[in-house]
């Protein structure tokens, strides 16, 4: 057997050849840094439980786990308690996650679904993300200008005709559950719709033409095809919104009536521990400190939950789908 | 050509700068702490500054709290304080503490009654609605005190402030001076525990406030006389020690501040003052400064500056929604601020 005469490839220039030791210089390189990052990361928010935790010691030692469960905050008697504002931050935060998770989603099925011409999608899109852009105090001010007087004749209504229901029990007096729960609802929904787009126009068109090819109607497709094909991407972007409005300060600071009390009614005054801390710390004492440390753990504490649920939750529904 | 022209001038503007620049303010003075006093503050100190142009002074307003942690902390040349210190406080600094009244102010009833232009409140009933034991706007007693006034079925809204504040702390001492069942129950703070209650409502720093009572029909709640005034918003007349109703106002101030003679330490509380014309919730607000300055400019800076306002600065204060201090307070505290060396 003869060998093949390679001249012919000899004046050609190889297709790829090996990595230059620069190459591999820089690729290290990268790769280092990449490494390096992402370890400060973790290293900095190791940081900040520990600093917090540090400072929050005399309080866990103090107070233990009856901080939790009581109710009152009295700087005056040396009397702390964060059961209220857990109740405030969770109610308020699902509150808005229903209002605005369900309104979020409807967006992206609206502006992915070829509801409209492709200039007008686009243009409603960044109007939807330019909501993301309002500074927390302006929703705030707006809330107390515009959406309370708007919602008092309903909540009003409401109250009078429906009160015996529990969720309506008592009248708005002004801020309240209901005022705040709506404005972060607004908050979180430029989240929640960008992400819900995102997932659903990730889907490869021809599931849907297949759906079609089926025989399925449009809304058949959307809903039992494209929304359960995307599911992951818009559990996803609830769990970042639900994460958005547990930590949102400043309007709910402004709307939420800060109130210590514990109450299903929508229209009562409550607290939530992101107000709370932003509301106390700038003058807080030597006493107070460690308390609103304490209870920026527990805050950090159900955050760190809630996407450690969310992305089991993820995760499970997203090996069902490979399966 | 041109280049070269803009070059030059380029050359010149930096030259300029560099020598400007330390002339502009050869001392520079920090201070922070409340806010109550601090849209008059910060105007004070502009106008100070432009009178003399080697002192340079930044007023941060984070609260009379915050103010004191900075000054025993030293990152601060003066801190400001609705609450005073207490001797506690005073104690943990080693340079001394010359406190130095600068303004006072009146801690006002705003409330959002529509037809209600004017309303008077007896000293046993403003209590009791803090308390949420008064519920009603048509409440007989408030009723009684307010004849040929059309009060409305309406339930009231009481707000107070979130945050933690002086001037929480002067209208709960007033409250807690009148009332034992105020004293007993809430007392008085930069915050007290308010009777939670679905017409009890909080909001943050005094705008916060005025924000929720212009909006709520049927709210009252206490905010510093300027934000009322600049508000516009309807004040309540309260009765007085000696059983008169007082508007809120410089005349009423005034007349509350005459009746309180100042100590040697300079604090004194106006927690009930005495007399016809008084209006019942009036404070003085101070200024902290340390007794031993390192640097014998910057304390003669300060003095100055203190003279300044004594002189000049209480012209402005009634425009500015405070009161002037009496002619023998502000002798005392010309005096007093020798004391910064």
């Amino acid at each position: 057997m003869t060998t093949l005469p390679l001249t012919e490839f000899e004046n050609t220039a190889p297709l790829s050849k090996p990595p230059s030791s620069t190459d591999i210089f820089f690729d290290k390189a990268f790769r280092g840094l990449t490494y390096t990052f992402t370890l400060a990361t973790i290293l900095l928010l190791g940081y900040i439980v520990f600093e917090i935790g540090g400072k929050a010691l005399p309080a866990f030692s103090d107070y233990g786990i009856g901080f939790l469960t009581s109710t009152t905050w009295d700087v005056n008697a040396g009397q702390f308690g964060i059961l209220p504002e857990i109740w405030g931050t969770l109610y308020s935060s699902i509150l808005a996650l229903i209002i605005g998770g369900f309104f979020g989603i409807t967006i992206a099925i609206f502006l992915t679904q070829d509801f409209l011409p492709y200039n007008v999608e686009m243009v409603l899109k960044t109007i939807i993300e330019l909501l993301a852009a309002i500074p927390s105090v302006v929703y705030g001010l707006w809330g107390i200008f515009c959406l309370i007087p708007l919602i008092r004749p309903l909540a009003d209504f409401l109250n009078e005709t429906l009160g015996f229901i529990p969720f309506f029990s008592t009248s708005l007096s002004g801020p309240g559950l209901l005022p705040a729960a709506l404005v972060l609802a607004i908050m979180i929904l430029p989240t929640v719709a960008a992400v819900s787009q995102d997932a659903l126009r990730s889907i490869p068109h021809k599931t849907k033409e297949a759906a079609f090819g089926m025989g399925t109607t449009r809304w058949e497709a959307i809903l039992r095809v494209m929304l359960p094909t995307a599911s992951t991407g818009i559990f996803g972007a609830l769990v970042l919104g639900f994460g958005r409005a547990l930590g949102e300060t400043m309007a709910l600071a402004m709307l939420v009536g800060n109130s210590n009390q514990i109450s299903l009614s929508l229209f009562s005054p409550a607290n939530t521990l992101a107000a709370l801390l932003a509301l106390n710390f700038p003058e807080a004492g030597e006493l107070e400190t460690p308390v609103l440390m304490y209870a920026a753990c527990v805050l950090l504490l159900i955050t760190l939950v809630v996407n450690i649920a969310g992305s089991l939750i993820m995760a499970s529904t997203s090996s069902g789908v490979k399966r | 050509m041109r280049i070269r022209t803009i070059a030059q001038c380029l050359i010149c503007l930096f030259a300029a700068a560099l020598f400007a620049a330390p002339a502009m303010a050869e001392i520079r003075i920090v201070g922070s702490g409340a806010s109550f006093p601090a849209p008059i503050y910060t105007t004070w100190f502009k106008q100070f500054s432009r009178a003399d142009k080697n002192v340079q002074i930044n007023y941060q307003s984070k609260g009379s709290g915050a103010g004191i942690r900075d000054f025993q902390n030293a990152v601060v040349d003066f801190a400001a304080s609705d609450a005073a210190m207490t001797d506690e406080e005073i104690a943990k600094v080693d340079r001394g503490v010359q406190l130095l009244p600068m303004t006072a102010g009146e801690v006002v009833l705003a409330y959002n009654l529509k037809g209600v232009p004017e309303l008077k409140l007896p000293r046993d009933i403003y209590p009791a609605i803090f308390l949420g034991k008064v519920k009603k706007w048509n409440d007989p007693k408030i009723a009684a005190a307010n004849p040929g006034v059309t009060l409305p079925d309406e339930d009231i809204t009481v707000v107070t402030r979130a945050d933690s504040s002086g001037t929480t702390f002067v209208f709960t001492k007033h409250l807690s001076a009148i009332s034992p069942e105020f004293k007993n129950g809430p007392g008085f703070g930069k915050t007290v525990n308010w009777p939670s209650d679905a017409n009890l409502v909080k909001g943050p720093k005094n705008d916060g406030v005025t924000a929720l009572i212009r909006q709520t029909p049927g709210a009252i709640g206490y905010i510093e006389y300027g934000f009322a005034r600049m508000a516009k918003l309807a004040m309540a007349s309260l009765q007085n020690k000696d059983g008169h109703y007082v508007a809120p106002g410089l005349e009423g101030g005034q007349a509350a501040l005459a009746n309180a003679e100042i100590p040697e330490n300079m604090i004194v509380w106006l927690s009930d003052p005495s007399g016809k014309d008084s209006y019942p919730i009036a404070t003085y607000t101070w200024m902290l400064f340390y007794k031993k300055y390192d640097d014998p400019k910057k304390a003669e800076a300060l003095r100055n500056m203190v003279v300044y306002c004594l002189d000049e600065g209480q012209k402005i204060a009634d425009k500015a929604g405070y009161i002037p201090l009496p002619a023998n307070v502000i002798e005392k505290v010309r005096k007093a601020s020798q004391n910064i060396q």
